[in-house]
């Protein structure tokens, strides 16, 4: 039997069928190859981090703080590589995924310990690690001749026609569609969502819960960072200005509920490929990049709004149900 | 055989320097159907929340299987082999029944570790096949009624194999027919050799169901025994500790002009067809189980709720009211159910509190006038003997009994023609109930219209003119005072419909 | 004068209650007491830094730098008090501005960009209060989306390019003295507005409601108050002093681009909040906001004067709205619990 949730991941996906459908009438060159794997590109990284603010957003809070935390990590690794050249790949990408999980955590201790409101919370952190980028990097970049070959060829590199990119980024669905629906852990961070009394009479441990949500979601972030400043072959101060925003929008159409307890990572796998079809659309048809803010302010508007509007119907409609089963 | 499984003594609780619980004794046997009975307020789901976990008391012992004990959260009280249905819901409304049963102790594949989804939903369809429960596993609970709520929370407490099952309230929201396979589910438990304890203060139903029995009033210790050695007059002595007849004030006969009529008022989902009409003076009673419809029906005639079909008429003129302001202006006035969620604010202080509904009133062109803030609360605050040190304290470190005479200044305060009351001496001393009856008595005679929504059989017979009775949202029976007795009451509240 | 017993006994009653209401004072003031003592200190700071700091034509045009602010955080405090928050409020200003720059390009005098910047404050602050009260939906995630839709409408119509052209006569209002003295027209339009929000806030019935219903919403609306309505006004509000700070801050720089008052957000809010009101709504006060406002505005001239970067002051105000929540936390869990 289908159940309620899954049946609306099942029609997002139906409605972005129709939107290629409809697209690639108009743009032909939509439907090619290249173009659907640009597009994959695009929008791995996108839905890594938005897996991440996911998490987050399902314990009830929000994480403003992404796009510092990237840019963060991916000029911390970036400077490495420049420095050291000689540090092997995988140490520069266990070293991302570190400071991530570190920055994540100060996150995770600032709303589990010390009781922060987690929008107040990442707002200050996200000034704080903006801040700092601009720190270590003292105002300047590091561009594409100053990163080794390996470091910028990386999520470039292929294998069976797919780039490392992309595997990473299904490696991060797969493991975190394990992790939240077939762990006890991963279903306390629902539990904490949908309902805290009920959560603590289980024994869910809400600090140690809310702490992991923020530290993982930054190890996610972490990686992010170095994959986003490799394949853009730039790290600078104002790297991934605005991104957590699209994070936020990759969720809410996802159909991830704002003040927590739902939300699947298929729904944010679509909602995000979803954004990335937009982009690449508006692209084609030549739209500046200057509409893709007001574009996203939209999204998340009207997203959340329909959301609302389909939840509202739906409690009528089982009220309705209910009544005349009676 | 039979053995003393549980042994409570000299426990006490305090909140706040309210004291909860004052050095009560509590013991239960394998196999044994023990009653807890009091009346709201009296300490019995503090008692039972410590031994569930919730709780630590502040002295007194556990002794548990013969070992002292502490359940320092509910999860170590769980795994000791006690399980709860408390009467608040604990359940996580965006997730599955199979999820909420299986919360805190999943079943896990045996050879990889990760959680086995489909182990625990057949579990889920057969507990719910056994307890005849048209409910299917996947189903959001947000999307189930508060009956069937309840039942899985029951379905919940049976699937972890307990050795002390505690139900508390549990028959509040459940019908006729849900009822009957409570009772039988708890023989089954008692036939299994577990310890039933069961929380009620309906003494009609602990008749049916409970072995033994222990009183509590007003948080202390009042007695015990066997159910059989014990009429249903001593035990309600026991338990309200003097006469029945005594308690309530004169309700005078005279009703004026017909103030309100509601006609077949339905809001889908929560009830349908309500229609009656109410009279000056007249006390109108509303009786009925929890989730019978009652509140809704009258937070939409105050215009929190918005109705599907019907008509209001006020004064014989018809009326659409949208919001509690413009109920306000008719005369409405509502006392709400949860006094701390929806009645006062608890933060803001007496005064704040008293005049918020008739902050227009006391204001010159929108700015505060503190002393006429300070004389209206004097005056309602006098006349309702609310009891504090000063009306600048917060509501919050007020008793309940006290936070509820606040909640009543506020509204008389309002000058209402129509005072609806939404189960105003829930959870309140006995005192606080006098003076709150004697009241609701004087107002009455002063020609307002009352509505009385209660769920305690005594209350509503000893103040209605008039009682209504509703079950699953929809009236069964209207009585006049004279023909109204507690048994045809109740039939009427759990379906029954007399002519 | 002789005094007859019965009085003598009345002044005692009262004397209670007025010794209860100055204990309430003190603990109440506490914070802003805290908050002075850091003002000075700042004050102390930055004269050290700079010998010309103390110079009273210095001191007044050192508010420049940040009353356009300031004139947001004073409606930012309804809206946190009354359990909501903006955080799109820069984004207005942005839009705003970027309409008037559409005007004044079209040649509309000086009054018609004023019209026309607080009309649009005025209308994105209604759509953000529509939306929100229409479908019940948190503020914070109606206020996320409009943050990025009005600074990206404001994009799309500049793209990269600036608005620079404003009438003569415009430019009084962000650079601007009263008079023959060195009071900024600005300072004084704030002075203004704090004063009117104080009372609001304080002495009328709207502020008592809006304290009710950020303390208990559901409690307000069963008492008669119309919280949505309130709402609604509050967001408009809010909306009508980005677009009049808009007013200023273009009329100051005498320019538009897209990205004018980025970042603000942060800003205002850690003023609110350092302020003492707090983040869940219920509880704040006029006179706390009014002092954090000039505490952050001297803390960042006097890092400025030391030549720190912007980015880099941002990381002390992201560490001052941390710990500014912290404290009253902290402060709970170390005093030791009153029982009444």
């Amino acid at each position: 039997m289908l159940v309620l949730p899954k049946k609306r991941e099942f029609n997002f996906f139906i409605f972005i069928i129709l939107i290629i459908f409809i697209i690639s009438l108009r743009t032909p060159s939509f439907l090619d190859l290249n173009n659907f794997m640009d597009i994959l590109n695009d929008t791995a990284i996108l839905t890594m981090v938005a897996i991440g603010q996911l998490m987050i957003i399902v314990t009830g809070g929000i994480d403003l703080s992404v796009d510092a935390s990237l840019a963060l990590t991916g000029m911390s690794v970036a400077l490495l590589n420049q420095h050291y050249p000689e540090i092997p790949l995988f140490i520069i990408i266990l070293i991302s995924i570190t400071i991530g999980l570190l920055l994540g955590s100060i996150n995770g201790l600032l709303v589990s310990q010390a009781k922060i409101p987690p929008v107040i919370t990442t707002l200050g952190t996200m000034s704080i690690y903006r801040g700092l980028v601009f720190v270590i990097c003292k105002g300047t970049w590091v561009s594409a001749h100053e990163m080794t070959e390996a470091f910028r060829e990386f999520p470039r590199r292929s294998f069976l026609g797919i780039s490392n990119l992309i595997f990473i980024a299904i490696l991060i669905i797969v493991l975190f569609l394990i992790f939240l629906s077939l762990t006890k852990t991963g279903r306390e961070i629902y539990g904490i969502g949908g309902n805290k009394t009920a959560a603590q009479y289980v024994g869910i441990n809400l600090n140690k819960i809310n702490y992991l949500a923020y530290t993982l979601c930054g190890g996610i972030t972490g990686l992010a960072g170095f994959l986003w400043v490799a394949r853009y072959a730039a790290a600078q101060s104002e790297t991934a200005i605005g991104f957590n925003f699209q994070t936020i929008a990759a969720c809410v159409v996802g159909g991830v509920s704002i003040t927590g307890g739902s939300g699947t990572v298929i729904g944010v796998v679509l909602g995000a490929f979803f954004i990335g079809i937009v982009y690449n659309a508006l692209t084609m048809i030549n739209v500046s990049p200057f509409w893709q803010m007001a574009i996203q302010g939209f999204i998340i508007l009207f997203a959340i709004i329909i959301n609302t509007i389909m939840d509202k119907r739906n409690q009528q409609l089982l009220l309705r149900k209910r009544s005349f089963n009676e | 055989m039979n053995n003393c499984i549980l042994e409570m003594k000299g426990i006490r609780k305090y909140f706040y320097g309210v004291k909860a619980l004052e050095g009560v004794d509590f013991k239960i046997k394998t196999g044994e159907v023990h009653a807890l009975i009091g009346e709201n307020g009296a300490g019995k789901s503090t008692l039972v929340k410590i031994l569930a976990g919730v709780y630590q008391p502040n002295a007194g012992t556990l002794i548990f299987n013969h070992k002292s004990v502490q359940f320092l959260s509910p999860q170590i009280s769980q795994q000791a082999g006690i399980s709860a249905i408390h009467q608040e819901a604990t359940m996580f409304p965006e997730l599955s029944v199979t999820e909420n049963i299986f919360i805190g102790h999943h079943i896990r594949n045996k050879s990889n570790g990760l959680l086995s989804w489909k182990e625990m939903k057949d579990k889920t369809q057969a507990l719910l096949n056994k307890l005849e429960l048209d409910i299917h596993p996947d189903t959001k609970v947000k999307n189930l009624s508060v009956a069937q709520r309840h039942m899985v929370e029951i379905a919940k407490a049976l699937s972890l194999n307990a050795k002390i099952v505690i139900m508390d309230e549990p028959t509040s929201a459940l019908t006729i027919k849900e009822v009957e396979y409570l009772y039988k589910i708890i023989r089954k438990l008692k036939s299994e050799n577990k310890a039933v304890i069961f929380i009620s203060h309906k003494f009609e139903e602990i008749f049916e169901i409970a072995d033994y029995f222990t009183v509590l009033r007003d948080g202390k210790y009042i007695g015990e025994g066997k159910m059989a050695d014990v009429t249903m007059d001593e035990i309600i002595q026991m338990v309200i500790g003097r006469n029945l007849e005594h308690r309530y004030p004169q309700i005078e006969a005279e009703q004026g002009n017909t103030i309100l009529k509601v006609k077949n008022l339905t809001r889908i989902g929560f009830f349908k067809d309500i229609s009656f009409e109410l009279h000056q003076g007249e006390i109108l009673g509303f009786f009925g189980l929890v989730g019978a419809g009652r509140t809704e029906v009258m937070q939409t005639i105050f215009g929190i709720e918005a109705l599907t079909s019907g008509e209001v008429f006020i004064n014989g003129k018809k009326v659409n009211i949208a919001n509690p302001a413009e109920a306000m202006n008719y005369g409405l006035a509502y006392i709400p159910e949860d006094r701390q969620l929806q009645g006062t604010i608890l933060k803001m202080n007496i005064k704040e509190n008293v005049t918020l509904s008739i902050i227009n009133k006391i204001s010159r062109h929108f700015f505060l006038d503190k002393e006429k803030e300070l004389k209206i609360t004097e005056q309602y605050g006098k006349q309702i003997e609310i009891k504090a040190s000063s009306w600048q304290q917060l509501v919050e470190n007020l008793s309940g009994g006290n936070q509820q005479k606040v909640v009543l200044a506020k509204w008389i305060a309002t000058k209402p023609r129509i005072l609806i009351m939404d189960e105003p001496t829930k959870g309140i001393d006995v005192a606080t109930k006098a003076t709150v009856h004697n009241i609701i008595s004087e107002l009455a005679k002063q020609g307002i219209a009352i509505i009385l929504v209660s769920s305690e059989l005594p209350e509503i017979l000893g103040m209605s003119n008039n009682i209504i009775v509703m079950h699953e949202g929809a009236i069964t029976t209207k009585f006049t005072r004279d023909k109204a007795n507690s048994e045809n009451i109740i039939k009427a509240a759990i379906g029954s419909i007399l002519s | 004068m002789n005094k007859p017993k019965a009085l003598v006994n009345k002044r005692n009653i009262f004397d209670l209650e007025k010794i209860r209401k100055i204990n309430l004072l003190n603990i109440l003031l506490k914070w802003e007491i805290i908050l002075l003592f850091i003002f000075i200190a700042i004050i102390i700071v930055n004269s050290n830094l700079s010998p010309y700091f103390l110079d009273y034509n210095n001191l007044m045009n050192t508010t420049f730098n940040f009353i356009e602010k300031a004139i947001i955080a004073l409606p930012m405090m309804l809206v946190i008090i009354c359990g909501d928050i903006d955080i799109s409020a820069a984004s207005i200003l942005a839009l705003s501005s970027v309409f008037m720059g559409m005007a004044s390009r079209a040649g509309v005098g000086t009054f018609g960009l004023i019209a026309v910047g607080l009309f649009a404050g005025l209308a994105a602050g209604f759509l953000n209060g529509f939306i929100i009260t229409k479908f019940g939906i948190p503020s914070i995630a109606v206020t996320l989306g409009s943050m990025s839709l009005f600074r990206g409408i404001a994009y799309v119509i500049l793209g990269d390019k600036a608005f620079t052209k404003y009438p003569k006569s415009f430019a009084y209002f962000g650079q601007g003295y009263i008079g023959n003295t060195m009071i900024p027209f600005e300072l004084v339009l704030f002075v203004v507005l704090a004063i009117i929000f104080g009372i609001v806030l304080h002495k009328t019935t709207l502020g008592r409601k809006v304290f009710a219903i950020g303390n208990n919403s559901t409690a307000a609306n069963f008492s008669g108050v119309a919280v949505n309505k309130i709402r609604l006004i509050i967001f408009t509000v809010i909306g009508f002093c980005s677009g009049l700070a808009s007013i200023l801050l273009t009329s100051r720089i005498g320019s538009t681009r897209p990205n004018i008052a980025d970042g603000w957000e942060l800003e205002i809010i850690t003023t609110v909040v350092l302020g003492g009101v707090v983040i869940t709504g219920g509880q704040g006060n006029i006179f706390g906001v009014i002092i954090s406002v000039f505490i952050i505005g001297f803390l960042k001239f006097g890092m400025g004067l030391i030549n720190i970067p912007g980015k880099v002051m941002n990381i002390a105000l992201g560490f001052l709205l941390i710990i500014a929540i912290m404290l009253p936390e902290l402060l709970k869990r170390i005093k030791p619990k009153n029982n009444i």
